[in-house]
């Protein structure tokens, strides 16, 4: 049996494009984000919704990419190369570098996805609320402290 | 500085001692640096090219860094140990100092003029009167760089240091979504491999269901007890691999040791016994004040990024790309392992997340490799998942060690004892003769992996890693017991056996002070006459408010410890508060890495080390029953949460006159020592047992109530 036989066609909606996929119905929707349509920025942590390496938003929510089914994803999704382009990063993605936060950046992507829709609804939340924003992320060097930093900072830039 | 590069080459030049190995000068491509450690999201690329452009006084945007390729680049040894900026930094300030003055004497020859009269400004070599002779790319025709450093026709001078700080060059494209890792790292026709590990460790293959016509695979490979499938979409592999999870069928596996009384288990079992230090120690009863046992539990890496790899055989030539910290090591570990000639397996090094060790990244390589020779010609990409991960890379080994100390009449410690136990910390490929990489071992059916070594006392120790104090203490004796069953795999892990170490010396030496009546950190400078250790314990407590009032429920703890006794200096202040759960609210850290290369580098890997360590201390512990690990997810393994994350304040002590001494490693002893003299201090209760979790404490409470 080859991989086409158990194919089914979805298009998704990436980043204010619309992708047409061909691909099993259980795909993960982020095997289909980084294998199909071709954008790296969400990374497999865990396959199971734990850390938030994957984190896209779904209509605007953040959600894990890794262990939703493409078939029931019915919305617009964002991703964190979507966030900004080269010219003009996000407020966030240019904190970030301003700032240096990151280690491995194994998890930024992740954390830049809760980030900006923290500063969409709360253009200037407190340092509890930049944490709680970002509790369901993991990273493991260590650089928390500066990612919300660096969040507070774009917060101030008026992001 | 000038005499240590007169006297003497660095390690990495003795063994690489050609400048062209290291760097390529052309009119068009500029400047290519090539280095042997790699990029482990330490920055450590950042920091050599900073280090080469100065040494050359160009901007560091003209040097283009390359990852490393053991077909290309020196062959510089393991990326580890906090040393990369120590070994690699000098060579390639060696080497960029002879570079440049090669260039100067072109200039020179071009210009009519002797050397003496030839300045370099910005990347241009000038005369007296400034004007230009040319830059390095205009003269790269008229230099060789294939030549071995060390020309004593050279007067080669290193520039003095200057520690400004250059952005990393890795973050734009992790922090705009570029590709950068090697997870996402993709080929034409790549093929997915996941491999199916043994249910528990020491079990054997008896059977597996037929899984060839599932959508995709392209192939199952069974060899021994390695078992894993091939097939051309990744979430087509992981189904296939679940169903052969499903319906394989294995026998036996190992008899694990009591997780809940590991103690007692290390100091059973067999062991290689090294005395590190014998002094005499004398202990009568009489006078002896502490006799106290600490330990760790084995603890995992648990990088955010599980292992991967992609593998390639082409006519007869292995291409690896691997985010191994040891690309040198794996290359060959995968040639001895398939019978192929060492110079046939090429690794190219690409980005992974953290690993702060060795963890699954050299495995998943040779998983790779041998999936690809089952598929000539197809590029096959190997990935492990979280659950294997957590479960089947080396653990950082569990330890217990015990301190005996007597105070003399003077009120400081006269004599002080040291006993610590553990598996090894080294089992990188070819720490043994075979078997030393996990598809192999699983290949060849063992039961355990051989057991791990530790590197000798020259270069740091393992297991008796800062098991001897630092302290001014007239007889001291040390013993490390290399413990040589391995029922869980073991390797390094970050700080190797100075995490234990310092933990259970850091917290004697609050005992004592107790004992002694005294104050922890006025005891300490009591023991302490090398000035440097004494600047960051008093920079740090002074930066705390050392001594001031706190509230009910708060505590505060110090510590110190200088990494392998020869490296970094590290003072950690902890404040804690203890009602319910242990929740660490401040770190004040004073370090001292000697000349620091680069300050928000150094600044990065102090937080971090810090807030790792935290994690351990706080959280972590491989949790596993009488057969097998049982904590293989985020759930079972938690480690430090955004809410959970103290305040980190860092002061760094600039030390220009002195050489690098590296520091990512100086914090996991002292971090975690200062938390438990915080908790002591908080609640009154002495827990020495890792991690500071709410069970630990009610049971070091129990054991005080019995004691008494």
């Amino acid at each position: 049996m080859t991989a086409s036989e158990a194919s089914s066609r979805f298009d998704v909606r990436v980043n204010g494009r619309a992708v047409p996929v061909s691909v099993p119905s259980e795909t993960s929707l982020l095997e289909v984000l980084r294998n199909d349509v071709g954008d790296k920025s969400p990374k497999f942590g865990c396959g199971l919704g734990q850390c938030g390496a994957c984190m896209v938003w779904l209509d605007g929510h953040p959600t894990p990419s890794c262990d939703l089914p493409i078939e029931y994803v019915t919305g617009e999704v964002r991703t964190a190369s979507g966030l900004g382009t080269p010219d003009g990063p996000h407020p966030l993605q240019a904190a970030f570098l301003e700032l240096q936060a990151g280690q491995c950046g194994y998890c930024v992507s992740g954390v830049l996805v809760s980030a900006a829709a923290l500063l969409r609804d709360n253009p200037c939340p407190t340092r509890d609320e930049v944490t709680a924003a970002l509790e369901r992320h993991l990273c493991r060097c260590g650089t928390h402290q500066r990612f919300v930093d660096a969040v507070l900072a774009a917060a101030g830039a008026g992001a | 500085m000038s005499d240590r590069t007169t006297t003497g080459l660095p390690d990495s030049l003795v063994s690489n001692p050609r400048v062209s190995t290291w760097l390529t000068v052309t009119e068009h491509r500029g400047i290519e640096l090539r280095v042997g450690k790699v990029e482990l999201g330490q920055g450590i690329v950042t920091a050599l090219t900073q280090l080469a452009a100065h040494e050359l006084d160009v901007p560091p945007d003209a040097i283009r860094p390359t990852a490393t390729n053991t077909a290309a680049s020196p062959d510089e040894g393991l990326t580890a140990g906090s040393l990369s900026v120590m070994t690699s930094g000098s060579a390639v300030r060696r080497v960029c100092a002879e570079a440049r003055e090669l260039f100067r004497r072109a200039a020179a020859h071009r210009a009519g003029l002797d050397v003496d009269d030839v300045a370099l400004v910005s990347g241009l070599f000038v005369r007296a009167d400034g004007s230009r002779i040319g830059s390095y790319a205009d003269l790269a025709a008229a230099v060789d760089l294939d030549v071995e450093v060390g020309d004593p026709t050279l007067r080669v001078e290193l520039t003095p240091s200057s520690s400004k700080d250059l952005h990393r060059l890795d973050l734009p494209d992790k922090v705009m979504g570029r590709p950068r890792f090697i997870h996402d790292l993709e080929f034409a026709g790549m093929l997915h491999g996941r491999v199916v590990r043994p249910p528990r460790p020491g079990a054997h293959l008896v059977d597996i269901p037929d899984v060839t016509t599932l959508p995709g695979v392209h192939t199952v490979v069974r060899e021994g007890d390695f078992l894993a499938v091939v097939a051309a979409r990744e979430g087509q592999a992981v189904r296939a691999a679940e169903a052969l999870v499903a319906g394989a069928t294995w026998t036996g596996g190992l008899q694990l040791p009591d997780a809940d009384d590991i103690g007692s288990w290390l100091r059973s079992v067999d062991a290689e016994t090294t005395a590190l230090r014998a002094d005499g120690a004398r202990h009568d009863g009489a006078r002896t004040t502490l006799r106290a046992s600490y330990s760790r539990p084995f603890v995992a890496h648990g990088s955010i990024g599980p292992g991967c790899a992609i593998a390639v055989l082409d006519e007869g030539r292995l291409n690896v790309w691997s985010h191994s910290q040891a690309v040198f090591l794996v290359g060959r570990g995968i040639a001895s392992a398939l019978g192929l000639a060492p110079d046939a397996v090429v690794v190219q090094h690409v980005e992974g997340a953290g690993s702060y060790g060795h963890n699954s990244s050299d495995d998943v390589a040779m998983d790779a490799a041998l999936l690809a020779t089952h598929l000539p010609g197809r590029h096959v990409r190997v990935l492990w998942s979280r659950a294997d991960e957590l479960g089947w890379e080396p653990f950082g080994p569990a330890m217990t060690g015990e301190v005996t100390a007597t105070l003399g009449a003077d009120g400081l410690v006269s004599d002080l004892s040291y006993e610590v136990w553990g598996n090894g910390h080294v089992a990188r490929p070819g720490y043994a003769p075979q078997h030393s990489l996990l598809a192999d071992a699983h290949r060849g059916g063992v039961d355990t992996m051989p057991p791990a070594t530790d590197p000798p006392p020259e270069r740091g120790a393992g297991t008796g890693r800062n098991a001897e104090p630092y302290y001014d203490i007239a007889r001291v004796d040390v013993v490390a017991h290399r413990v040589l069953a391995m029922p869980l795999r073991t390797s390094s892990l970050r700080s190797l056996g100075a995490n234990l170490n310092a933990f259970a010396l850091e917290s004697a030496m609050d005992e004592l002070a107790a004992a002694a009546g005294r104050d922890p950190l006025e005891f300490r400078l009591a023991h302490l006459s090398d000035p440097r250790a004494r600047d960051v314990l008093t920079t740090a407590a002074d930066a705390a408010g050392w001594g001031g009032p706190l509230p009910e429920d708060r505590g505060r703890g110090l510590a110190f410890s200088r990494y392998k006794n020869r490296n970094s200096y590290c003072a950690v202040v902890a404040d804690v508060e203890a009602a319910d759960a242990v929740r660490v609210t401040r770190l004040t850290i004073a370090v001292d890495v000697g000349r620091v290369v680069n300050l928000d580098g150094v600044r990065n890997q102090i937080e971090g080390g810090a807030l790792q360590a935290t994690s351990w201390a706080l959280l972590e512990r491989v949790a596993f029953d009488r057969q097998r690990v049982l904590s293989t997810d985020w759930d079972s393994y938690p480690i430090l949460r955004f809410s959970q994350v103290p305040h980190v304040e860092v002061h760094v002590l600039d030390r220009p006159d002195q050489p690098s001494l590296g520091a990512g490693e100086a914090t996991m002893g002292p971090v975690p020592a200062a938390i438990a003299n915080a908790v002591a201090d908080a609640l009154g209760v002495r827990v020495r047992t890792l991690p500071l979790t709410s069970d630990a404490i009610v049971a070091a409470i129990e054991a005080e109530i019995e004691a008494d």
